[in-house]
């Protein structure tokens, strides 16, 4: 996710993770093209998206992880982000934030958002230890912020 | 005629949790319409009291985006299939 938001920047990225249905597990990391193309905003590509729902579908998977990142502010959901995401969004979905504002680190964080409520929730790294070595940890009082150099 | 219509999760709560229901209508529209009878509060979650489709949510014939082909008023066909998905989008 953090790749694909520095390969975008300074246009907001925009993806998903998909995982079996019903498991909560994040497996398939699917890179989605921001139609709007805009470093302030950002919207699947809806024929890309019904590709991709498709394949999910086939799969028996569903959206476990839809991230984007944000390019000039922090990684935390703005208005539209909640408005836009309680009005018909994806309620099973973790939604991550990715901010690119600083060259050298990223921070990213993780959200529930219904009925326009954001609440936190703590990311955990588990598994590849060695892809995690470069993340520094970062404490929060109700939450734990990566930050990945 | 009969149409296969696929409802996102958010949705679902409107057709008791099912995942495809069936409906009828020559077009998008009457679909919606003829699928709220069954399925409350379905039709208004995707049609504004205008008579518009909301800005974010996908309305799929088979592949195409009915924006593309007429919006509401874009035409059915025995055997296609609708999807309805939320248009993931937001900004800073």
């Amino acid at each position: 996710m953090v790749a694909h938001a520095r390969a975008d920047h300074p246009d907001e990225a925009c993806g998903l993770i998909a995982g079996p249905e019903g498991t909560g597990a994040p497996e398939r990391h699917i890179p989605m093209t921001n139609a709007a193309r805009s470093t302030t905003f950002y919207e699947f590509d809806s024929e890309e998206w019904k590709r991709e729902y498709d394949r999910m579908w086939d799969n028996d998977e569903e959206v476990v992880v839809a991230y984007h990142s944000h390019t000039h502010t922090e990684a935390y959901p703005s208005r539209s982000d909640a408005g836009i995401a309680s009005q018909l969004g994806l309620p099973g979905a973790h939604y991550v934030l990715v901010t690119t504002k600083d060259p050298e680190t990223a921070e990213v964080r993780s959200f529930r958002i219904a009925e326009g409520v954001i609440t936190e929730e703590p990311i955990e790294v588990t598994g590849a230890p060695e892809a995690v070595q470069s993340y520094k940890f970062a404490h929060t009082p109700d939450s734990t912020v990566y930050d990945c150099h | 005629m009969s149409i296969e219509v696929r409802i996102p999760t958010i949705l679902r709560p409107h057709t008791k949790n099912e995942k495809v229901v069936t409906g009828e209508g020559e077009t998008v529209g009457e679909l919606f319409t003829d699928l709220d009878t069954r399925h409350t509060g379905l039709k208004a979650r995707v049609v504004t009291e205008e008579g518009a489709l909301h800005r974010f949510v996908n309305v799929y014939i088979n592949d195409e985006d009915v924006r593309f082909i007429g919006g509401l008023e874009a035409k059915l066909s025995d055997g296609d299939s609708v999807t309805i998905l939320p248009a993931v989008a937001g900004g800073m």
